[in-house]
């Protein structure tokens, strides 16, 4: 069912065809069983007792269910924060020339990468119990100007920010070296012989055109990282929106509602980061797409809507969208 | 700024790339103020000649100076000797300073537009203000016809309009030099000429150019000197009337395909 083509209606065309568009019952038939199953779904669902939409109404605004999204906000967005920065310095130290760089950084996303983010924060957890003092002095000596208990500076809620951080680390620096290594090595190379040093060129051309690629994936990490927040219960950390519902739940015996209070918030959550990405995108995507930028009114025009040349391709290589990348 | 009017002297220049010995000792004098192109067929080492001036590629052997620096070394002594040692990247992005490039396939950086793309170095690497860069990037875009697309981003320009900012963003550095890398290679053949009048305005204006190219008729027009290479040295080199009366057998096969 093509839409019908009026771009064109003000071009004198005598012979215009006016064609019927093709019979597809197919879709048609389909579109209406797929619609009837989901009135269905919402129809049982809205009508089953047993998902107690009254208890759900009830708690949807408790005070510690609310409390725990500020924490679990709060958890995702200082762990991706840290992540970040942790990973970009992970991938530039994957490209050194020096091999311990490079080394540490092989050992550091083999290791967080290869064991469970649930066994991490355990392990974090335990820290304390494990290293039970920091302190400053001099490596491989007894001497110590400064300590202080590990108790106080790795708290639950610090531990399960470092886990999830450090985990997410290992994942977001491969997907920061998969846009590193999408940027076309001319780029640099034009930056270089402008006499541009190599930190102002990762900084100033190649990091801004990885981030085109780079943002996809990682709004995707972001939005893993929100619903893994759920497991700080293993460091423990007993405040996020997880462990509050369930709470509640054990304690008044209903805990399907209580899923669902819990599902409503992390699917608003999600939605909410689902618009920020897309800003995102938008944003670094400038330049990229053959679309007229800035403000309404003052767009620059298109090569072929004015007296412009014919468009070359001769940026395909930076057009290259990242296929496959999962992590 | 020079101290002498030799601008570039490459002597006895070889590259090797793992075992492909792609320059085989080559010797090339630019004279400050005069235009140099370079022709040869694809795989000559032309383009790899171009890379080492400007420090993109590292010599394997001999020595190139430039302005009569020697160029990606020092001379220190070591032990009543005097031994070679490689420049840091300070250095090294001093004299390329020195030196503007001009690539096949343009490199605008495609995330600024034109104007952005022109003062990104005078602000970064020259800390000019902000102001007089912007300033003396719209003159340098005027000065390639390309002062009405300032806001615009490379992939809205077409070919030969990127290929222009690309030179405006090189001469923008106010190098003593400008390198040209096959500058019309990746153009449709109708925008070649504007490329190539830019050049040759720059040519009039007195800079010292080095030119890979295969536009005969743009060398025989600017050229103080041709340059013609293939298997990774130098087979012919003269003034522009040599494209006319070449002596050597290669070159004058060369002319024949490409003429």
């Amino acid at each position: 069912m093509a839409a019908k083509n009026t771009e064109n209606d003000g071009l004198n065309i005598p012979n215009r065809i006016d064609a019927l568009p093709v019979r597809r019952p197919g879709p048609v038939v389909a579109g209406i069983i797929v619609a009837l199953l989901a009135v269905m779904l919402v129809y049982g669902m809205i009508t089953n007792e047993r998902f107690e939409w009254d208890v759900v109404w009830k708690y949807l605004f408790n005070e510690n269910v609310l409390a725990g999204i500020g924490w679990t906000l709060w958890i995702t967005v200082l762990s991706m924060v840290i992540a970040t920065v942790l990973a970009v310095i992970l991938a530039i130290m994957r490209k050194s020339i020096n091999p311990v760089l490079r080394g540490v950084s092989w050992f550091f996303i083999w290791f967080f990468r290869g064991t469970p983010v649930y066994t991490q924060l355990v392990f974090w957890g335990l820290f304390s119990v494990l290293v039970p003092k920091l302190g400053l002095g001099i490596p491989f000596t007894s001497i110590e100007f400064w300590s202080i208990d590990s108790q106080n500076v790795v708290t639950a809620f610090r531990a399960a920010v470092i886990g999830l951080a450090l985990n997410e680390a290992a994942y977001l620096s491969e997907i920061v070296r998969a846009g590193l290594e999408a940027v076309d090595p001319g780029q640099a190379e034009a930056a270089e012989a402008l006499g541009m040093r190599r930190s102002l060129i990762m900084r100033r051309i190649i990091l801004p055109q990885a981030m085109r690629i780079i943002i996809p994936p990682t709004g995707n990490e972001t939005i893993g990282m929100l619903k893994t927040t759920s497991l700080v219960l293993a460091v423990p950390f007993t405040l996020d929106l997880q462990f509050a519902t369930n709470a509640i739940a054990n304690r008044i015996y209903k805990p399907i509602p209580l899923l669902i209070v819990a599902c409503f918030w992390y699917l608003l959550i999600t939605s909410i980061l689902m618009v920020i990405q897309s800003r995102l995108e938008k944003y670094f995507g400038k330049g990229f797409e053959a679309r007229p930028i800035g403000p309404k009114g003052q767009q620059t025009p298109l090569p072929g809507k004015t007296d412009g040349e014919p468009k070359d391709d001769v940026h395909k290589t930076n057009q290259a969208t990242m296929v496959g990348l999962n992590a | 700024m020079t101290t002498t009017n030799i601008a570039v002297k490459a002597t006895q220049v070889h590259k090797a790339f793992g075992s492909l010995h792609v320059l085989k000792g080559v010797d090339l004098t630019v004279e400050t103020g005069t235009v140099t192109v370079i022709l040869g067929p694809s795989g000559s080492g032309k383009s790899t000649l171009l890379r080492l001036i400007n420090q993109l590629e590292t010599l394997t052997g001999g020595r190139i100076e430039v302005d009569g620096e020697m160029i990606g070394y020092k001379e220190v002594e070591r032990g009543g000797q005097t031994v070679l040692q490689t420049l840091d990247d300070k250095d090294i992005a001093r004299q390329r300073a020195k030196l503007g490039m001009v690539f096949q396939k343009f490199n605008l950086f495609p995330h600024m537009t034109a104007l952005e793309n022109v003062m990104e170095a005078p602000v970064h690497v020259a800390h000019t203000p902000k102001d007089q860069a912007r300033k003396e990037a719209i003159e340098e875009l005027n000065r390639v016809g390309m002062g009405d697309r300032l806001n615009y981003y490379p992939m809205q320009l077409s070919g030969g309009q990127q290929q222009r900012v690309a030179i405006a963003r090189a001469l923008a550095m106010h190098p003593d030099i400008m390198l040209f890398d096959e500058p019309t290679s990746a153009l449709d053949p109708e925008l070649v000429g504007e490329v190539l009048n830019v050049m040759r305005s720059l040519a009039k204006a007195g800079m010292t150019m080095i030119c890979v190219t295969h536009e005969i008729g743009f060398a025989r027009e600017v050229a103080d000197q041709i340059v013609f290479m293939d298997g990774g040295v130098v087979v012919e080199k003269g003034g522009p009337e040599i494209i006319d009366h070449p002596k050597e057998p290669r070159f004058k096969d060369f002319l024949n395909h490409v003429l």
